[in-house]
């Protein structure tokens, strides 16, 4: 089968096995360009192993995972799939503690090559500097781009690797939990964020928030037990029996045992 | 480079490369003046900081800890001792042209990989090639199937120990136990006059200099801020787009050449190479150089080496009973009081005494050393 | 039994004491010709009489000499020198039977000398004579060595102490060296139908000594067919058996070694598993055990020297103890300050090793100390025909197994085992259940070190005890971790088994050292494979 044409991220049949748990069992699951995906499901569902598979982090043991138009992940390291244009946040912020939080930008800007002879090499020109300086005000950090990233707060740091992200210009975004941990002002800015940078490029994001789902709207997956129980509208999936049952049904197990 | 690191640099390479030389040349009742001796175990502490300069690039810098550089200074000084065992020639005990223990070991012919080291150029060559390549065999392995951490340090003292034992073979035609020794000349000069050790001297403060610039610059590069975020966050690093294992490859091969030059200057300077050089105790002593100094500085690379090795020389002649324990006592210090070593500590001292005096100063920031040498681009 | 032997010697004293070939061997003795000196001490040997045995062993230590009396020269031995005035005397006594014959000044006589030459003519007959000896002696182990060393020699003149002493065992293993040492003598002595007999008796006995003969048989073209066939077919036999007894001591050496890495890594992994920590004074915390099984045999020595043998079942605690109460203080002292910085704590540990092993070294001093092996250790357990296993191998099988044993129970039966399982696997969640972590650490830390000091101890049964023991191993107990991978009892097991078993398995094609390198280089090569070892935890709790 050949992927659709305008998808970006496709994966066929692929089972994730972890000493006989199965986190992701012959998933099969696409995305099309330009999309802001959102995927919710329970715990143990499969979300940031489905992560983990797109970015390279975890080799499935079957299954095909495709990129764009045909290329296939399954041999890439990590840095490759991410020179390819895949970028990913992390649920807990990871941020080069060390660094400015301009080095840290810097080093994550898209470049032809980022292997050790080109980064021996001089200074980046100016217009990459210029794409640094606009990262770190569309994060509202330009007023911190001194500062070691170490003394950031925990909602900056979020922020910064986001900026770190978005400075790969991925095609594919992938997005883990980024509220998590935010107050509600700090939510709603990171909302508004990922829709502006959805606007040129696709985004994958997990979140458990429900709030933030609906205000994302769009087209929501529901995994379960490392399948994709439905997939659809925001307000479909809400009504989706299946989802009630998973979500819900546990509720009404965990009330029998009580009882 | 900040511009008083670069006058710092310059002042320091002018007493190293011309003062101290000069200081020798002097008569020996002058105030000045410098024994051959002090000046040939300044050259001999000139190589350590040589070795240790690679040594932080690696583990101040990228995080990596290594317990096994003795090998790559030993590989060096080994390629420049068998050049030197073949140049004495005949002038040997038993006169033959065969160094001395293949005589004692009953080898009748020169092995096959000592006759390339007949050529001055080939040994030049293989001093840093062989660390070089050994270094790169070794770290692809490790680096490539992502060896970090504990394990890496672990399997690096590994290959310490087995290298220790190998040289320590008599079969391994490299004089065993007692190792390279009673060299005469290098290219022609005889080592035992005080012109050619002078000579030598120059060389190693040069190669010194040389190095702490290489360094230097590989840290103002981007790829020495991919160093230190290797450090911070190695999965960040990896789905930035980089990979670890190529910088980390990079620094490594850097620190083992570095690692083989300083013991290409060892060798005929201190005019002797055994396997006691190599192994398990040389190797971590050598991080301790750093970890004394100052990680993640580079000068305190230099400090340390310096500093450690001239308190061995006091210890092991006056105390030899103490300078063990105290070498214990320096590594638990270090990681505990000092984690940013002798330079971090005066670093402090220096700005709490400014802050006394009542000029206003900026306190260097604590914990990661790391922080007063990474370059700001920030405007 | 002692009076059978001597009647049994003295059937072959064909001569009598005072024999014309006696006295003319002794004469010949204070000679000068070293032939006629070799021609006398072979007759006085050959008479088997242990008083004429007694003499050479004197002759041998130099306390023969000879006086000239009346014209006549006399043999005597020489007793108790003496000064008495300005004049060296010494107590005499007659060559055959030691009638005591005075004191006399030592410049009357004229010393016998024995140079190497004679020595070594005299050697046979005493060792012979000792061995006689030895076939009574109540140890059996002695019995064996005794027909062992009879078989080797076979002299067709022991063919009837042999079978008598067969007559008389009851132990299996000394009647089969006995058996062997009969069909030896007589496959070197015996009429051809004798000489194929024993030679079959050989290959049923499996005897590994006898192949040489067996070769020479075949090899002998005057030798019978029926008996050079026999000897074939014997060589055969033994051959099949010597492949099955090298494949199981090899696995017993293995299982050997494995037990003794598996002994050093069980402290290191376990702490490594909690804290992520390599404690790299482990080994002297090895070597601390094995001083303190050095101080307890010393007390015994002093204090209860007729149980001395018990010593070691008092060290094993002790040396537990005192290493797990150093492993506390360095825990407590300083590894705590660096929780979560690995390579640091790393330097730290090794930083506390040095110290150890230099203070061991002032205190002991830097030579190799002495403890001996408690009696019920040495020696060993004759498992099959040409392999003896020894007990103190044997013995680190049994402690590594009831160590691992002992962990099992620790870790998986006791409320303290599950809190250091919780800590293990998260240590945030532990705390906020309520798990004092920092206990946690102190006490699997200190149980780690003194899993380190019972190796110690064991180790004190197998190699010398210096102050830089833990060096020699450390390394090997690393690599048994850094395989095994972290977090799993089985991993450490499987590796030390793996690395052990592999180990002895190369060496003898490789040698030691090159041996270690190739396991090195194994050992990267099998962490391409699995870097974080034989059993990393995948999944949401890997490492990022």
């Amino acid at each position: 089968m050949t992927p659709a044409t305008g998808s970006i991220i496709y994966l066929e049949d692929v089972t994730v096995d972890y000493d006989g748990f199965k986190a992701l069992s012959h998933l099969n699951f696409f995305m099309d360009r330009r999309e802001l995906r959102v995927v919710i499901g329970p715990n143990g569902a499969g979300k940031t192993t489905l992560l983990d598979v797109v970015s390279g982090r975890v080799k499935p043991e079957s299954g095909r995972v495709i990129f764009g138009h045909n290329t296939d992940l399954l041999p890439l390291r990590e840095n490759d799939i991410a020179q390819l244009g895949v970028g990913r946040k992390f649920q807990t912020p990871s941020v080069f503690v060390n660094l400015t939080v301009w080095d840290n930008v810097e080093l994550s800007l898209r470049r032809a090559s980022k292997g050790v002879l080109a980064a021996l090499r001089r200074r980046d020109p100016g217009e990459a500097r210029e794409r640094i300086a606009r990262t770190l005000e569309t994060i509202q950090l330009a007023g911190k781009a001194g500062a070691p990233a170490g003394a950031l707060s925990h909602g900056e740091k979020q922020w910064l690797e986001i900026g770190m992200v978005i400075a790969q210009d991925p095609e594919l975004l992938l997005v883990d939990e980024p509220v998590a941990g935010m107050t509600d002002e700090e939510t709603a800015r990171t909302g508004a964020l990922l829709e502006e940078i959805a606007a040129d490029r696709s985004v994958l994001v997990i979140e458990h928030d429900m709030e933030f789902v609906r205000r994302l709207a769009r087209r929501v997956t529901v995994l379960h037990q490392g399948m994709v129980l439905c997939e659809g509208p925001v307000e479909q999936v809400q009504s989706d029996p299946r989802v009630l049952e998973v979500y819900i049904g546990r509720r009404r197990e965990g009330a029998d045992a009580v009882r | 480079m900040p511009r008083r690191e670069a006058l710092a640099v310059g002042l320091a390479a002018v007493l190293l490369v011309v003062v101290l030389p000069v200081c020798n040349t002097l008569p020996a009742g002058s105030p000045l003046a410098l024994s051959n001796f002090t000046l040939n175990l300044f050259g001999k502490f000139l190589t350590y900081a040589i070795l240790a300069l690679g040594l932080d690039l690696l583990w101040g810098y990228a995080g990596v800890l290594s317990l096994g550089h003795g090998v790559f200074f030993g590989l060096g000084a080994y390629a420049m001792g068998m050049h030197l065992m073949l140049e004495i020639g005949a002038k040997s005990v038993y006169q033959s042209s065969l160094p001395d223990f293949m005589v004692w070991n009953q080898v009748t012919a020169l092995p096959l990989f000592w006759k390339p080291f007949q050529s001055s150029a080939f040994t030049l060559a293989a001093v840093v090639l062989v660390p070089a390549l050994f270094g790169l065999a070794f770290g692809y392995l490790a680096f490539r199937s992502r060896i970090r951490g504990v394990y890496f340090s672990i399997i690096t003292q590994a290959l310490a120990l087995s290298a220790w034992l190998v040289f320590n073979r008599n079969e391994m035609n490299l004089g065993g136990t007692n190792g390279l020794a009673d060299f005469k000349t290098i290219f022609g000069f005889p080592l035992n006059r005080p012109g050619t050790q002078r000579a030598l001297y120059v060389v190693t403060a040069l190669a010194l200099v040389a190095a702490y610039l290489v360094c230097r610059w590989i840290t103002l590069t981007r790829a020495g801020k991919v160093l230190v975020a290797i450090r911070d966050s190695e999965t960040r690093v990896l789905f930035s787009g980089y990979s670890p294992a190529a910088y980390k490859l990079f620094v490594f091969v850097v620190s083992a050449v570095l690692a083989g030059v300083a013991g290409a200057l060892y060798a005929p300077q201190v005019g002797i190479i055994t396997p006691a050089k190599i192994g398990v105790l040389p190797s971590i002593e050598m991080v301790v150089w750093v970890a004394a100094g100052g990680r993640g500085t580079l000068y305190g690379a230099i400090v340390g080496a310096f500093g450690v090795n001239w308190i061995q020389s006091w210890l092991t002649t006056s105390y030899p009973d103490l300078w063990l324990l105290f070498l214990g006592g320096l590594f638990m210090g270090a990681v505990l009081f000092f984690p940013d070593g002798i330079v971090g500590a005066l670093g402090r001292l220096a700005a709490r005494a400014r802050r006394l005096v009542g000029q206003p100063t900026a306190e260097p920031k604590q914990g990661t050393a790391i922080d007063h040498c990474a370059p700001m681009n920030s405007k | 039994m002692v009076a059978w032997l001597a009647a049994g010697a003295a059937g072959h004293a064909a001569l009598p004491p005072a024999s014309p070939e006696i006295a003319g061997a002794l004469t010949d003795l204070t000679g000068e010709d070293a032939d006629k000196r070799e021609a006398a001490v072979t007759v006085l040997g050959k008479t088997r009489d242990p008083r004429w045995l007694q003499f050479l062993h004197a002759l041998r230590e130099g306390s023969v000499y000879a006086r000239t009396r009346a014209g006549k020269t006399e043999v005597v031995v020489g007793g108790a020198k003496a000064t008495r005035g300005d004049q060296d005397v010494i107590d005499i006594a007659s060559a055959y039977d030691r009638g005591p014959l005075g004191t006399v000044p030592l410049a009357e006589l004229k010393e016998v000398p024995a140079d190497r030459r004679l020595r070594l003519v005299i050697k046979p007959y005493l060792d012979a004579d000792e061995t006689r000896t030895q076939l009574a002696d109540p140890d059996p182990a002695v019995r064996r060595g005794a027909a062992v060393k009879l078989g080797n020699q076979a002299e067709a003149g022991a063919a009837p102490v042999v079978e008598a002493a067969l007559e008389r065992e009851a132990d299996r293993w000394v009647r089969h060296a006995l058996r062997e040492a009969l069909a030896l003598i007589r496959l070197a002595n015996g009429n051809p139908a004798q000489r194929a007999d024993a030679a079959r008796t050989l290959g049923e006995l499996h005897s590994e000594s006898a192949r040489p003969a067996l070769e020479r048989l075949v090899a002998d073209t005057g030798a019978s067919p029926a008996a050079r066939e026999a000897a074939g077919q014997a060589i055969r036999r033994i051959d099949r058996w010597g492949l099955l007894t090298r494949t199981v001591e090899t696995l017993f050496q293995g299982a050997s070694l494995a037990s003794i890495l598996l002994l050093m890594a069980l402290g290191l992994a376990v702490v490594f598993g909690l804290m992520g920590v390599i404690n790299m004074a482990h080994g002297e915390l090895m070597a601390l055990g094995a001083y303190a099984t050095f101080v307890v045999q010393n007390w015994f020595r002093a204090a209860w020297p007729e149980r001395v043998d018990l010593y070691f079942v008092v060290a094993l605690p002790v040396a537990f103890l005192v290493a797990a109460a150093v492993g506390l203080v360095l825990e407590r002292g300083v590894i705590r300050l660096l929780y979560g910085r690995p390579l640091e704590t790393l330097l730290l540990t090794w930083g506390a090793s040095l110290i150890i092993q230099q203070g061991l070294r002032l205190w002991f001093g830097a030579a190799n100390v002495d403890v001996s092996a408690p009696r019920w250790l040495s020696g060993g357990v004759p498992v099959m025909v040409g392999l003896t296993l020894p007990y103190n191998r044997v013995f680190i099988i049994g402690l590594a197994t009831v160590s691992v044993g002992a962990m099992y129970w620790l870790l998986f039966r006791t409320s303290a085992g599950l809190r250091i399982r919780a800590v293990t696997q998260n240590r945030a969640m532990s705390s906020c259940l309520g798990v004092r972590a920092g206990l946690v650490d102190a006490t699997t830390f200190a149980f780690g070190a003194g899993l380190a000091g019972l190796a110690g101890c064991a180790l004190t049964q197998i190699g010398n005890v210096g102050p830089s023991l833990g060096q020699n191993y450390i390394v090997d107990s690393f690599m048994v971790v850094v395989t095994g991978g972290v977090g799993k009892l089985a991993g450490t097991i499987l590796a030390a088994a793996g690395l052990g078993g592999l180990t002895k398995g190369i060496e003898p094609a490789l040698g030691a050292v090159f041996g270690k390198v190739a396991i090195l280089v194994a050992v990267i090569l099998f962490l391409q494979r699995r870097p974080a070892g034989l059993f990393a935890t995948r999944g949401r709790n890997a490492e990022a």
